[in-house]
Formats: structure tokens, sequence, C-alpha cells
């Protein structure tokens, strides 16, 4: 048999895995970049050539002048949208899944527009309300603005499982001797634990690499996202491409334990 | 357990009834199960049965009327204040709890803090002491729906409602499961309420079965009673299958009735009859396939005297096993049911062949002609009430 043929074969048998590993290759080959470039010592001010290995900017991560500030401002501005949007989201969730009232659908619609909205719309238009309304901008204006988002993605995870949970579960808490709020705590919450969680996280995703609405709303207060691009401007610091790569592994880290946590759940 | 049996435990229900908007889904109904018993609500889907397991619940807030667990009033109580448990359909399993929290739950909403020795009693009693610490959904449907009675148990309520428990698991499995709960109410003692639209598996299982038709309970007693003296033609199509006759009403001689269908004449004893037969009115004469007799046309002079017989020729016959099915066509009425034991089968018993049909009088029972003579026939046997 000719070998050409042979590799032919081999290809067709393996196209799917071929094709799978190629799109991972994709999706991941920005990362590999941002990784190898956080070892780099470039010449002059932008990274953007290697020249030589080095952990000096992963010895001092905080180094450049108000990185870690505008890190450590996103962090928090990321955690108090999630814990807003999650609560308000939850909430609006149970009603629209539970009760019956006056606009109800029209709720569930409007609810839906800020994910169809472009960004650059609602940050525009945030930013013409708080204008104003006199507000000043800085934290509470991003923070709000970054609630209000988040709030859309939350509701729509949260309801869709609060929706195809039965509801005779509940009827057979309150059958046990659970009261309203007992039954709240021990069957639904629980159950609904995993859409909110899912509401969660992407809050945060969405809050921590938010730039386009947060420039319109943030006057002086300066982000993460805003800070790497404002340095884009002048010049790019090594320990953009730390913080990248750590941010990068924390989420890898997450995945696996969950996973590892799942399968042992499995096997007991 | 046993002590918490037989206490005198009674179930009444005072002119409930139940009203969505313009559909009345119970018409006023009063309903008393003696403690201890084993009570089914039998009926179709939509007639009502489901509701009022509900409004014993509490689940379903009653239109009007007052039930009453064991002569105290708890109309106005919500579910987690009212002495009695139910197994839902679909059992509804705490899907993130395994099955021993599951079987836990009541307890622990008490405010019970030692619930393993109970828990485990519970789990022996249903026979799945090892899947203690599996989740609901790693279960058999047989599995979960003993798990969603030992849940229920654990709580020795006044009164155990099962609506539809086994309505989810397939027919070999159903019967083991009907002689399980069976086995397990002899056990513990406590008033069971059985709802089911399977009316083999509410004579089974039930002392006493309340047979409904749309929201209203059509008649009331012990499984035999309703099959041999049903006293609608709802009850006497809808458990079993039966022969129902249009009769004219000749007079009466001693404790019989005489009747006549088209040219043959039948009697009736005047004990087997619920309606009031009056001469030159209409009746309705009831027979049981299986209490029907067949003999081929050429032996008729063989059939006793004192039965009823009537002529007619097969029109078709079916092998069960057991039993040989016929349907026979007669001046009396088309389609007749006969069902023969298949102990000595007579060769000549084929389709079109020319036979007697002839039952013992004491067998047949009278009804009011004024009825639908069709009614439970055809009702649809899936689903929920």
């Amino acid at each position: 048999m000719a070998p050409h043929s042979r590799v032919a074969r081999a290809l067709r048998r393996n196209l799917v895995v071929i094709a799978g590993l190629g799109t991972l290759a994709y999706l991941l080959l920005p990362n590999v970049i941002v990784t190898v470039f956080s070892f780099n010592k470039p010449n002059g001010r932008f990274n953007y050539a290697w020249q030589r290995f080095s952990t000096d900017a992963w010895t001092d991560p905080c180094g450049v002048a108000d990185l870690c500030g505008s890190l450590s401002l996103s962090l928090w501005i990321a955690l108090w949208a999630t814990v807003g949007a999650t609560v308000l989201g939850t909430l609006i969730a149970f009603a629209l899944a539970r009760h019956r009232f006056r606009g109800r659908s029209s709720v569930s619609t409007l609810i839906f527009l800020p994910m169809a909205m472009p960004e650059v719309v609602m940050a525009a238009s945030l930013a013409t309300l708080f204008l104003n309304m006199g507000v000043s901008f800085g934290f509470w204006t991003v923070l709000i603005a970054h609630i209000t988002f988040c709030l859309s993605f939350v509701v729509t995870a949260v309801k869709a499982r609060v929706m195809s949970m039965d509801p005779r579960l509940e009827q057979a808490a309150q059958d046990l001797y659970a009261t309203p709020l007992q039954t709240f705590l021990k069957v639904t919450l629980p159950i609904a634990a995993p859409g909110i969680a899912a509401g969660a996280l992407l809050s945060f995703a969405l809050s921590f690499d938010d730039f386009i609405i947060t420039n319109f709303n943030s006057g002086s207060t300066v982000t993460f996202p805003m800070y790497v691009w404002g340095s884009a401007q002048r010049g790019t610091p090594v320990q953009i491409n730390v913080i990248g790569t750590a941010m990068f592994a924390v989420a890898v880290l997450c995945v696996l334990v969950a996973q590892l946590a799942g399968r042992r759940r499995k096997r007991s | 357990m046993t002590a918490t049996a037989t206490t005198g435990t009674d179930v009444r229900l005072t002119g409930i009834s139940k009203t969505y908007g313009s559909f009345t889904a119970v018409h006023p109904l009063d309903l008393s199960v003696p403690a201890g018993s084993f009570f089914a609500l039998l009926g179709a889907s939509g007639c009502g049965k489901t509701t009022t397991l509900r409004m014993i619940a509490g689940l379903e807030d009653p239109t009007t009327g007052t039930v009453e667990l064991a002569g105290k009033d708890v109309s106005g109580l919500p579910p987690y204040k009212r002495p009695v448990n139910t197994v839902f359909q679909n059992y509804a399993l705490f899907p993130h709890l395994d099955i021993y929290e599951n079987v836990a739950f009541g307890l622990r909403r008490r405010g019970i803090k030692s619930v393993k020795k109970q828990v485990d009693e519970m789990l022996d009693l249903v026979q799945l002491g090892d899947l203690a610490h599996r989740k609901p959904q790693q279960l058999s449907g047989g599995q979960q729906q003993r798990v969603a009675v030992a849940r229920a148990l654990i709580n020795h309520p006044q009164v155990l409602l099962l609506d539809e428990p086994l309505g989810a698991l397939d027919l070999k499995l159903r019967r083991q499961m009907q002689l399980e709960l069976k086995r397990i109410q002899t056990e513990v003692g406590i008033t069971f309420i059985h709802v089911t639209h399977d009316q083999e598996e509410a004579m089974t299982m039930a002392d006493t079965v309340a047979v409904m038709n749309a929201g209203r309970v059509e008649q009331l007693g012990a499984p035999a009673d309703l099959y041999e003296t049903p006293r609608t033609t709802f009850v006497a199509n809808f458990l079993g299958t039966s022969n129902l006759l249009t009769a004219d009403v000749l007079g009466t001689a001693g404790d019989d009735i005489l009747l006549r269908v088209g040219d043959t004449k039948l009697t009736l004893p005047a004990t087997r009859c619920t309606a009031t037969a009056r001469t030159g009115e209409k009746l309705l004469v009831g027979i049981r396939p299986e209490k029907i007799t067949l003999t081929h046309a050429d032996d008729a002079g063989t059939v006793a005297d004192g039965r009823n017989s009537v002529r007619g020729r097969i029109a078709q016959s079916s092998f069960t096993g057991v039993s040989t099915q016929y349907l026979v066509d007669s001046p009396a009425g088309t389609g007749l049911c006969v069902y023969e034991q298949n102990i000595e089968r007579d060769s000549r018993l084929v389709p079109g062949a020319e036979v007697v049909l002839h039952w013992n009088p004491g067998h047949s029972f009278g009804l009011d002609a004024a009825q639908n003579v069709e009614a439970g026939t055809d009702v649809e046997a899936e689903g929920a009430g």
C-alpha cells in the first residue's frame, strides 16, 4: 500500500480530533503569547518583540506605577457588581418565574434589552443620565453601570433554572413540615444554586474586563482594562502580561478544582 | 410502630368543593374515612380525585366545606401544620439531597436532632438500607417510589396520602409495589388514602373504594360490593366490564322482577335491583362477562331451569391464556362480552356458531334505565385526576 494513502486514511479517521485540537490551538494561542511575553525583557517601552528571558516582572508585579491600584479597584468593582447583580437578578428571576403580575411579560422582554443593545449606546446613555442628574463620575457610577448590564445575565441564568424546577418539590417540602422560609432555604435555593452561580461568575467576568461602559462613566477613576488601554499608548509594561497570565492560571485552576470535585462526587 | 395505629383517627370531609372560575373540579362532597383503613379514590383523569387529595393535604384551598382530621378542623391550616404526609406522583424527591437526607427531611424540619435510628429503621422497612447515600436520580423508579413512601411514613402522619404513586412504574413492578404498599400499611397501621385511575389497583389494595366521576362520588364501598352490585352504569362499566341490556318490566312474581328483552324473558331478584321497577317501564339489566356460561345451541336442552338464557351467535373469540373472551351477537343486544375459563374447551365454540348464553339471575343486577348505558366505558384511563 502506498504510504501517502495510509497517511490520508489516518487523517480521515482522526479528522474530529485534529479539528478539535486545531480549534483549541486557535483559542489558546493568544494566552500562550501573553504568557511567553511575561518572561520577556524588552528593550525600550514596548513589549512586542522577544529579547531575552527574565523573571523580573514576575518578581515585581507592582513595579509599575498605578498598575496594582487599578487592578484592586477592578477586583473590588467586579466583586460588588457581582453581589449586587446576583441578589437583584435572583429576586427578579423568581418574581418573573413564579408570580403573575401586571407588566410581567414586558419586564421579561425589557430585561433582555441591555444584552442586545450595542455596548457603546448603553455607555453613552448612562453617561448622559449621570450628567443630567448631576452625579459626579467615579467608583459609584462605574459600579451602578456594571450592575445594570450584569443584571440581565443573572436574570436569564436563574430564571431558566427556576422555570425548569418541579413545583411539586416545594409542595413536598411544605408537606414535610417546612415553613415557607425553610422551604426556600432548604429546597428552592439549593436547587436554583447552579443557575445563581452561573449568573454570578458571568457577572464577575463581564464586570472585570469591561472597558467601553467603564470608559464613559468613570471620570478620573482608572480600572485595570482602562489602565491597559492607557499604557498601550505610551508603552506596555511586562507586568500587564504577568497579571493577565496570573488571571488565566487562576481561572484554569478553578475549572480543574470544580471538575475534580464533580468527578469525586459522581464516584461516591 | 403499631402504637400510633387505629387510635380512632378519621378523615372527615364535609361539603368540600373546589371551583376554578366557572369550572367545578369537585362538587360538594361528604366523605369519612375510618381510622387505619386503606381507602382508594378511584376515577378517570380530571374527575377531581387528586384535587380532593390536595385539599386534605392543604395544598389546595377548598372553595367550600371543611376538612377534619381526628375530629379537629384543619381547614385553615397550611400544609406544614397538618399531620398528614403525601407521596407525590413522580415522587418529588429532593434532587440535591441523598436518600438518607430525603427521608430525614420531615424530622429535621420539626427540630428533631437525633434522626439516625429512625431513618435507618425506615430505610429497612422499605428495604433500601444499603442505598442511603445515593442521590435520587441514581435509583430506579421502584426504589424512588419506596424512598417517597419512607420519607412520608417516618413522620408517623395521621393519614398518608398517595397520589397515583405507582403511575410511573411498569406493569410488573406495579403489581409488586401494590403488595408491598399493602404490607407496609398493615405493618404501620396508618390510614392510607390512595388516588388512582387503575380500577384493578384500587380493588387489590383498598378496603374501601370511592368511585369518582366528574367531581362527584358515584359509589362508595368494599371492592367486592362495588363490583358485584354497582349502582350506576358508570361504576358498572368503569370497574371491570358489564353487559347492560335494556329490558321492559313485565311485572313481579314473588321476590323476582319479570323482564323482557326483545323476545327473551328474564328474571331478576328484586334485592339485586337498586332502581324502582314499575311495570311497563324500562330497566337496565347488568351481567358480568365471567358470570355467563356459553353452551352450543345443539345442547340447549342441558341448560338448567331457573337460569336466564339468551340465544346468540359468536361474532369473535380471542384466547388470552386463563380464559377465552367471546363477543356474541344476540337479539337481546350486540357485542355481548363473555369470558370462559379454559378448563374444558368446547371445540364447537368458534365464530359463527349458534349458542345459548345463560346465567344465574342472582348474579345479575338492575339499574335505573334513565342513564347513559355507555358511561364509564370509553373514559381515558391514563394520567392524573
